[in-house]
């Protein structure tokens, strides 16, 4: 029997760890060096498809994972242009994967970015995203899949990179299209240039390594497959040994930077990630570098987030941080819409679960 | 031959973990379109012990795992 260890899952997820915390030390949020589904939200509301006047950028992070994936699929000849995997299922799935995770403040990325910044809540969500995976382990065990995808047309699989690389071109060129916030997270980000830069490389790596933050307990539970989990470890160690020489780790559930101490709804909003990435068959940050290998679907599910991310802020569904004013602690939480649309979001994962698996068999 | 054509991740994966489980077959092969299935499969199939032979056939793989 040989070991198969990527040694390129690794170096991926130390350069992911790294760059972390070198976003932060360059002007990123604490504990948001990398985190898809805020920056994916940032970009829904400077695209002013939410009005959310602290969360409005573009963020070039999300713009240099696509590409990076592009590039390098294409550098490969692993650009493959392919569609037609239930995507409306997958813009739903998508929609609410992205509000799970505003409830909770993060996607699995930042979940473990702020596991190493020593914040407690995170924990607690990692527990909630395991059982979410197991959930949906029980059912790709019973037989679950969203059917094939097929070789599709160029413009289907360059979609999101196209997409991408307009964006970019129109921010830089045209910035007074876009909302920018004064204040808040979306006010606080690196130099564009270091954050293209950074997550150019870093995409085109996640691409050749296959990293994924649900893929690493998916495969190690089912199948006794620890590679992937690798990333996953070697990203936390390098943000808790970063936060540590920073003086940046702080271990506590309180004070912690853009979190929230609702625990219920941090363990069952990342539940709802977990649930919703395995019946995706990725993260989301799998989802765009899929997306930028040319799969139509994982560019439909990316829209999907943005749709997410716009609802969550449109009606109010974002967990609030807590936060200290004149030195008087104000704790945050998530709203009664909130804790709504994630039980509305578990409902909905479980019948797409059910109809999924059970369907009756079709010829092949 | 086990078509995992165009399922996501780990579908394919899944299909192969099960005929081994089912019929613990000496030789079997799986079709499948990309590496990365190629790269899970490969590792699933190291792991039960099976050596595993990778052709391309146009824009798939054909794998073919041994006992």
């Amino acid at each position: 029997m040989k070991k198969r260890i990527n040694p390129w899952i690794i170096i991926t997820g130390v350069l992911v760890g790294l760059a972390a915390v070198v976003l932060t030390a360059t002007g990123n949020p604490k504990n948001m060096g990398f985190c898809i589904a805020c920056f994916l939200r940032d970009i829904a509301g400077a695209t002013k498809l939410h009005s959310a006047e602290v969360v409005q950028y573009v963020r070039p992070e999300i713009i240099g994972l696509v590409l990076g994936a592009c590039i390098m699929a294409i550098a490969t000849k692993e650009f493959k242009a392919k569609a037609g995997s239930s995507p409306a299922t997958r813009f739903i799935i998508g929609a609410f994967v992205m509000i799970g995770a505003l409830v909770f403040l993060g996607c699995p990325l930042r979940m473990v970015i702020r596991m190493g910044g020593g914040d407690l809540n995170a924990f607690v969500g990692l527990l909630g995203f395991a059982a979410g995976i197991c959930v949906g382990i029980v059912f790709l065990k019973k037989g679950f899949t969203l059917k094939r995808s097929y070789p599709s047309t160029l413009t289907e699989g360059f979609a999101l990179p196209a997409l991408m690389l307009g964006l970019l071109a129109l921010s830089l060129a045209v910035p007074t299209l876009f909302a920018f916030s004064e204040k808040g997270p979306g006010s606080m980000h690196a130099p564009v240039l270091l954050a293209l830069g950074i997550s150019l490389v870093v995409g085109a790596l996640a691409q050749r390594s296959r990293l994924c933050m649900v893929g690493g307990m998916r495969d190690a539970v089912m199948f006794k497959d620890f590679n992937l989990l690798l990333g996953f470890v070697a990203i936390f160690v390098t943000v808790l040994i970063g936060n540590l020489i920073l003086k940046n780790f702080n271990l506590s559930f309180h004070g912690q930077p853009v979190a929230h101490e609702d625990h219920v709804f941090n363990f069952l909003g990342m539940t709802v990630v977990g649930w919703g990435s395995v019946l995706l068959g990725g993260c989301p940050l799998r989802q765009l570098i899929l997306a930028g290998e040319g799969n139509g679907d994982s560019a439909v599910t990316v829209l999907g987030m943005i749709a997410g991310a716009a609802f969550a802020h449109n009606f109010g569904l974002a967990g609030k941080a807590s936060a200290t004013t004149d030195g008087v602690y104000n704790p945050g939480g998530v709203s009664t819409a909130g804790k709504v649309a994630v039980c509305i979001g578990l409902v909905v994962l479980l019948v797409i679960s059910l109809v999924n698996t059970f369907r009756k068999k079709e010829a092949k | 031959m086990i078509d995992a054509r165009g399922l996501s991740c780990p579908v394919p994966v899944v299909m192969v973990q099960q005929e081994v489980k089912k019929n613990a077959p000496k030789k079997f092969q799986v079709a499948v379109d990309s590496m990365v299935c190629v790269e899970n499969i490969t590792r699933y199939a190291d792991l039960q012990g099976y050596r595993v032979k990778v052709e391309k056939d146009g824009d798939d793989f054909i794998l073919t795992l041994n006992k």
